[in-house]
This record gives C-alpha cells, structure tokens and sequence, in this order.
C-alpha cells in the first residue's frame, strides 16, 4: 500500500499545516477525526477542506475521545487515518493510544505542541500499560512532509502508531515547498483489516487489544499477546532510531535538542564552529526510540553535554540515560512561552541561544548561564 | 426458523410433540458453538440470540460489522461468527462511526452495556444518534453492573440495592435513573428508537422485530438507530436465577417500559407507553369483569 494519490508537485507557499495535511492526503490518509485547539486547529482545518475533494471524511468530533475512537474504527477497515490534537487533547486519548497499540492498529497522530513540555507524554506512552509508540519530531516544514508520509507507512509496517511532534512554529509559518511523494516499498495488503465479509463462514475476523480470536482459532490469550506487543516494540526500538548531528567527532560541548528549537541550535553551532569554537549538536529525529548510541558516541570526548528544549527538563532524562555518566548533563533551555501560553517566547532568539551555548561552553557544566529571557510582551 | 444447529443433545420433553425440540437447545447460525460462561439466568445470552437471528433473517451476515463494548456480553466476541472490532469501555459509537464511514454501504452496530453505554459513553451514543449517523447500538440494559459483581449504574431504579446502593438506590442520595431511550429519541437524527426485553416469549419476539426494523433503518439509509432490551442479571440483582424474569419485568420494566418510542418521526415518551399499557390492563381487567374474554 503505497501512496499512489495524485500530487502537487509545484512549489507553493503553504504554512505548515496544510503542508502536513497535503503530505498525510498523498500518503493516503483517508479518514480524519479531531476537535479544535490551538496550535493544533488548522490542521483540522485543512483536512476538513481537502478530504473531502479526495473522497475521504473528516469528522468535527464531539470531543478527543470521539476522535480518536472514530480514526480507531477508520484504521480497522484497512483505510489509512489519523487524529490529532496538542497536549490536553493528547491527554485525554491515552487510553485509546494504549489500545489501539495493543490492537495493533496503525494510527498516525498530529500532535501540534504547545512547547516542547508534552515530550514525557508523547515518549512515555502517557496511558497505561506496558507500551510506547515511535515519535518522529520534524525540524521544519520540508522535513514535516516527508516526516509525514514516513509516518504513515512506519504504522502500516509495524502495526503500531506513530506520533508527529510538531509546534507552534510549524503549524504557522508559511514557507515554499513542494509536496513529493515519498517513496517507500510496498507493504503486504492488510489481510486483518475488517469488512463484515466474513461473517457467518466460520473464519470472521476480530479486532482486538485484549489478544482474543474466535472461537475455534483462539488468539494467543492476553499474556502471550502483550509478550509479542513488547518484542515488537524492541525491534522497533533496534530498528527505527532517526537522528542528525555535526562536529560531535571533537566537539567539547554537544547539544541536544529536537523540533523547531533544533533549528536555532543547528544554526548557532554551525556560526560557532565558524568561529572556531568545538561545539556540536544532536538532533533526535525519532523522540522514541531515542536515537541512545548517537548521544552516546557524541558525549564519549565531550567535557559537557547540554539539552536544549522548551521545557522544565524532559528529554534531559533519555540524555542522562544515554550518556550514563560519561560527561555532565546540563539543561540550557527553559519554559518560554508568549502571553497565550501556545506560542513561543523570548528564548527561541537565535542571539540568546548563542550567549548560552557560549556560556556553557567557555565555562563548562559549573558555568553560570544568562537567566531566561522573560516574556514582556503579554 | 433461522435457528437451525443443535447447540448440545437435544432433551426430551414429555410435552412435546414427537420430535419437537425446544429453541434454547438450538444454537443460532451465526453462533460458532452454544456454549458460554454467562450465569444461568442471564438475559443477555438471548439478548445475543435475538439480533443474530434478525441479522441472518434480513441475509446481511456477510456484510456486517459488528462493535463490542465492555460487559459481560463481551464473552461473545468469541464466538460470534461475525467480522468484528472491539472497542474500549463506552467508546464503541464512535468506533462504529469511523466504520460506517469508510464502509457506507455495510451494517455496522454496537453492542453495548448500560455501564457501558449510559454511564462511562453517554456522549457517545448521544452525538452519533444526533449526527443521525447510519448505525444501529444495541443496549443490553440489566440496570447494574454485573461483571464487577453487582454495582449500580445509571440505569439502576430507585429502591434497587446493589453493592453500591447497600440500601436501595435513594433520588436524594444517588440521583435518578437515566431513560436514555427517551434522550435518544428527542434528537433528529434518531429514525428509530425501542425499548425491548427478554422477560418471556412474547417479548423475545417482540424485539427481535425491533432489532430487524432497526437493521432495515439503518439499510435504507434513514438515519441513525437504537434498541434498548431489558436483560435479566439475577446475580447482579442477588435473588434466586428464577425469579429473574418476573422481578425485571416487575421493577426495571416499571421505569424503562417497553415498547417503540420512536417510528417515523414519531415520538412517543415512556410515560405514553407506561400510561398505554395502563390503559390496556384496565381494559382487560373491565373485560374479565365482564365475563372474561373468548380466547
Ligand atoms: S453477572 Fe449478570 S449480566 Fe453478568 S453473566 Fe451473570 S447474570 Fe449475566
């Protein structure tokens, strides 16, 4: 099942969301279900206008469980679907998210996050149970259409859902880019998908988190089906860590970060080295698995490794855990949010993300760093 | 006849005619064995029964999809010989939306308790029937929660006694049950709504009718459509198994009364029905009063 869709090709300025919805259209997504919420909101938007014109559905839904419930009975027609939402949302679909992993149903999840503070609940698996989903963190919007479509055929080879971590950032700028389709090999037709065709021949199908068959071709029965689940979840560990990094070969301070803020990094570090000053950066592509070896190798000759990211300290901890102790972890981001709380603050300013990296740098893990800008503005 | 298998040996009963065999020792078609682990005296196993056989009647078995919540019923997702999703605790209208969705032209319904439906999904069920969404829920409404052993839920009456109602279910104390029957039919999109019970025969057949008139809502394409069936829980209830039948009928079936509250955009509350069946009992009792009536 490959996106076979026909696709824009031309470059276009298009803001990120719509960017994201045409590259989920040319993946083949179908089914769309969602509930407004800021940044999330226009992802809704477009898909609300432009699934239709594919001949898909999308669905205002009463509320997230709704949405999530719907793309769940979408997903086990065989049709390619999604919801989405930003960190409340997100939070009242875990018990789906857990579910719907042990039923082994390919859902793609837009999470348009307000900062950067929802890493524990997209990389935890923030329901219950014992499972994760991988987490792919686009750094901007060229690399969200294809983190997209990617997203896409990772649920479908695996079974298991996929979350997109955008932002505020990513949701709204408007930038030229091209939707191409992303080529992927062909995955094997979705034999379990249900289609009410076998009813009443002795073989009907049953979807299923609880790892029940029917009656004459049990399932496993829920131990041995929750033991599968988390070999799986190994492989997908082993198998799909996505990650960038530069300089880390002789950097003495490395940086960590994800998503948008990434891109500040990436963009200091490279004026730095300019300078002549032995810095790095690691940029995880997949939040979960969590690109561990990358980190590690970069920390081996490092004198400090820091984590940037737009919250109190979250991925620091996977960093710390990657690292074990072979240099010091310290955090050099922070909370930083405009007055509404979804937007961006004062510290994604690529002057003050400079200052810090440099701080830490000429300092070392005991140097004092500026304090965080503070929002002024309201 | 559509109920054709024998599920186990076939008892004999001096009553019957030669060669007669009794309905409960026969196993509907889309069942794939008789067996089950439900109490004795549940309501629910002919609930299962009643909407298997009006699916295999209107010939839809190999073009419908069903969504299983989460209650004793669930047992069933086993051994119905049906394609089948199952859906978390009170979310199975919307999982069986996404299906009708992507699969318009097939029969998708829900099977639901009422902890299921009426506590845990109330917006569920309330938004799909106001989408007026092309499928059918089903409640199995026994007015307690039987699997965790007898605990009370929206639909328990006043004055019922459950593990968390010790001295019977109190308006001041627990509030009042919900009808949701009656919620359901006030809203547009609903084309057809009934309340339904297993209590005896007559009943059984009388909402197996429901449930095909329900499928046949939901294959024209009229909108969205609902049976509620009153199912007996005598463990739930704690009384003896065979007191079942009459102790439902005698107290859940008071408040949810049985019969079609709404057909063809007409609506009829459950206080109509209540007071029509009021009426018919005077009438019967007038006749009998005059000599009774020539059966
Ligand atoms: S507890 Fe009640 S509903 Fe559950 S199987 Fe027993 S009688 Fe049926």
């Amino acid at each position: 099942m490959t996106a076979t869709t026909a696709v824009r090709d031309e470059r276009r300025l298009m803001e990120g969301s719509e960017a994201m919805v045409e590259a989920a259209i040319a993946a083949g997504c179908r089914f769309f279900a969602g509930y407004p919420m800021t940044p999330f909101t226009e992802l809704l938007e477009h898909f609300a206008r432009r699934l239709p014109e594919e001949g898909g559905v999308c669905i205002n839904a009463e509320s997230e469980l709704e949405a999530v419930g719907m793309a769940w009975g979408a997903l086990a027609t065989g049709a390619r679907a999604a919801t989405g939402s930003t960190g409340q949302g997100l939070s009242l679909m875990q018990e789906s998210f857990s579910e719907i992993t042990l039923a082994e149903l390919p859902l793609v999840v837009f999470n348009m996050a307000r900062g950067q503070s929802d890493y524990f609940q997209a990389t935890r698996g923030g329901g219950h149970g014992d499972y994760r989903h991988i987490v792919l963190a686009p750094i901007d919007i060229a690399e969200a259409v294809e983190l997209t479509q990617l997203a896409f055929h990772l649920a479908d080879r695996w079974r298991s859902p996929v979350l997109i971590y955008g932002d505020y950032l990513l949701a709204h700028v408007t930038e030229a880019v091209s939707v191409t389709p992303f080529s992927v090999p062909a995955l094997p037709s979705k034999e379990w998908a249900v289609d009410g065709s076998l009813g009443g021949t002795g073989r009907s199908r049953s979807i299923s988190p609880l790892g029940l068959g029917k009656h004459g071709h049990p399932g496993p029965g829920i131990e041995r089906h929750l033991r599968a689940i988390a070999g799986k979840l190994a492989d997908i560990e082993r198998e799909e860590q996505r990650v960038e990094h530069a300089y880390t070969d002789d950097a003495e301070t490395v940086v960590v970060a994800f998503g948008t803020p990434a891109r500040f990094v990436r963009y200091v570090v490279h004026q730095l080295r300019a300078d002549g000053e032995k810095v790095g950066y690691v940029r995880p592509i997949s939040l979960w698995p969590f690109p561990s070896a990358v980190v590690a190798d970069a920390s081996a000759g490092a004198r400090v490794v820091a984590t940037f990211e737009l919250s109190a300290g979250q991925m620091i901890d996977d960093v710390r855990l990657a690292v074990l102790g072979r240099a010091p972890v310290v955090r050099l981001g922070g909370i930083s949010t405009d007055g509404s709380g979804f937007g961006v603050g004062a510290l994604l300013d690529a002057e003050v993300v400079r200052d810090r990296i440099l701080a830490l740098h000429r300092g070392g893990p005991e140097a004092e760093l500026p304090p965080l800008p503070v929002n002024e503005r309201g | 006849m559509t109920t054709s298998q024998p599920a186990g040996p076939v008892l004999d009963s001096d009553a019957a005619p030669e060669g007669a065999r009794k309905i409960a020792d026969l196993k509907p078609d889309l069942l794939l064995t008789g067996e089950h682990n439900l109490c004795p005296g549940c309501g629910e196993p002919l609930a299962v029964r009643v909407y298997l056989e009006a699916l295999q009647e209107l010939g839809v078995s190999r073009e419908t999809v069903m969504v299983a919540g989460i209650g004793c019923y669930t047992m069933f997702t086993g051994t119905v010989d049906l394609d089948l999703v199952q859906a978390l605790h009170g979310r199975a209208p919307s999982v069986a939306t996404g299906i009708k969705r992507m699969l318009p032209d097939k029969v998708v319904f829900t099977l639901q308790g009422d902890g299921d439906m009426v506590n845990e999904g109330l917006q569920e069920v309330l938004h799909t029937a106001a989408r007026g969404e092309r499928v059918t829920c089903i409640l199995l409404n026994n007015g307690v929660f039987g699997e965790t052993g007898g605990h009370m839920t929206a639909t328990s009456v006043l004055g019922q006694r459950t593990k968390s109602s010790l001295e019977g279910r109190d308006a001041e104390y627990h509030g009042y049950p919900i009808l949701i029957g009656d919620l359901v039919s006030r809203l547009q999109g609903a084309a057809y709504v009934a309340r339904g019970s297993v209590h005896n025969a007559g009943a059984v057949a009388r909402t197996k009718r429901m449930l095909r008139r329900a499928f046949e809502t939901q294959l024209a394409g009229d909108g969205f459509s609902f049976v509620e069936v009153l199912t007996m829980c005598p463990t739930g209830w704690f009384i003896p198994t065979a007191d079942g039948p009459d102790y439902m009928h005698e107290t859940l079936g008071e408040v949810h009364v049985m019969g079609e509250l709404k057909v063809d955009g007409m609506v009829k509350t459950t206080e109509e029905l209540h007071a029509e069946n009021v009426r018919k009992q005077h009438e019967v009792e007038a006749e009998l009063e005059r000599g009774g009536v020539d059966l």
